[in-house]
């Protein structure tokens, strides 16, 4: 009888080196690959011009590809709000739930496998590798949490670890499985090349925006001004682009850089108030926040236009839009690169 | 033949065009022509490379200026 394993495969060396091993020992494995709105996946070189016919593939499905498994991609976007917001366990150095984004992943993985019939999970971590989720103390955790508890393999460090039952019940060669164990990479490269696998991402923690600083100061931000824990996919998506300056706690702008994200940009001008330079080539620029007064507008439009090639100009002309898409002209001096104190700098 | 079911997955960014393309065709039958216009280049890429994983076949890709419409007919094997 053939057994079935389910692999997550995030993209990334060590996902696909567990799939491999457990693939070679004749298991029938498939992947899967969860979207949580945060995964590094090329958006900010779809949006920008410069950059949008640079070539891109996304990992998982290029892993797929390479070890000729299917690949299954579930958008569990609504669902893994509650991981980011109420994280059990709390964050690693950014916003990011990394051992509650693991117990998450492998229990959707075993509603998976339980639907599908399938015999057991696999995961590509290492015992040591990260600090939050991938150490001893945290893989029993990650085990019991999700309620996969020994359905739960890791082929990469599965000799550091208790037997698990695919190993007891011999569906799986124990003795073909690793002991790898902390942050080095060598022995990944080094079984990479065992297994001819020349080609594959950079790994360790480069898959998540929300291990990235600049991007948790933005959503925190954004927390923090809302007055609640709270986003949309729209909003994730939008801390991927763009300056965000806040000037005040009433509002904040999302500039667009390059002519890529003025188009993405446009396509909100429905949900939000803007700011475009008509007088010169410049950004469009959103305005997040309530319906702004005179004084805020004439700041608005005047970091708007620091960013124009007016900036120099003894003043510039741009069209405010509601969210009627109701405009008036406005025209106002630029401000100087010193007049924008940090602070008000996000991103 | 029916007129294939059309998918709107522009201004969506990858995976989310494939994880449409995806949760559609599952709920098809065999031969079923499901039509998506993307505007992610990414698309061009990924949604070739998954109709390959499960045996669909691409019919077309029409690649404008902006926008990417494929055309996909459900292969037999998508377990």
């Amino acid at each position: 009888m053939t057994r079935k394993a389910l692999a997550l495969i995030s993209g990334g060396l060590d996902s696909m080196l567990a799939a491999a091993l457990i693939q070679r020992q004749g298991v029938e494995v498939h992947g899967i690959n969860f979207f949580t709105g945060f995964c590094v996946e090329g958006h900010t070189h779809a949006i920008r011009k410069r950059d949008r016919r640079r070539e891109k593939r996304n990992n998982a499905l290029w892993v797929a590809e390479q070890l000729g498994i299917k690949l299954h991609l579930l958008d569990v976007v609504d669902e893994y709000k509650d991981v980011v917001i109420n994280p059990k366990h709390g964050y690693g150095a950014n916003l990011n739930p990394c051992l509650d984004c693991k117990v998450f992943m492998v229990h959707k993985a075993l509603a998976w496998i339980r639907e599908h019939d399938f015999d057991f999970i696999v995961t590509g971590e290492v015992v040591g590798q990260r600090p939050m989720s991938q150490r001893k103390g945290t893989m029993p955790v990650i085990a019991r949490e999700s309620g996969a508890d020994d359905l739960l393999l890791r082929p990469l460090c599965a000799q550091n670890l208790p037997p698990t039952r695919p190993e007891r019940e011999g569906w799986i060669d124990r003795e073909q499985l690793k002991n790898f164990h902390g942050r080095s990479r060598k022995p990944q490269m080094a079984l990479a090349r065992e297994l001819g696998i020349e080609d594959y991402a950079q790994p360790a923690g480069g898959c998540c925006f929300l291990t990235d600083q600049a991007y948790s100061v933005k959503l925190r931000d954004l927390w923090d001004n809302r007055g609640r824990r709270a986003y949309e996919l729209d909003d994730i998506m939008l801390l991927k682009v763009g300056r965000h300056i806040r000037p005040s706690a009433a509002f904040k702008l999302i500039i667009a850089r390059e002519e890529g994200e003025n188009n993405f940009l446009e396509g909100y001008k429905r949900q939000f108030q803007s700011i475009k330079t008509v007088s010169h080539a410049g950004p469009l620029a959103l305005i997040e926040g309530e319906p702004l007064d005179d004084a805020d507008l004439e700041l608005a439009c005047a970091i708007t236009a620091r960013f124009s090639q007016g900036r120099d100009a003894d003043a510039v002309e741009l069209r405010f839009s509601d969210r009627e898409q109701r405009t008036r002209l406005v025209s106002v001096k630029p401000l100087d690169a010193g007049q924008i104190p940090r602070d008000w700098i996000i991103g | 033949m029916n007129d294939p079911i059309e998918l709107d997955a522009r201004r969506l960014f990858c995976p989310l065009p494939v994880i449409r393309l995806q949760n559609c065709i599952q709920q098809q039958p065999t031969g079923t022509r499901v039509r998506i216009t993307a505007t992610d280049p990414g698309s061009l890429r990924d949604i070739p490379a998954w109709c390959k994983l499960f045996g669909h076949r691409v019919l077309a890709i029409d690649e404008r200026e902006v926008e990417f419409v494929f055309l996909v007919q459900k292969g037999e094997d998508d377990d």
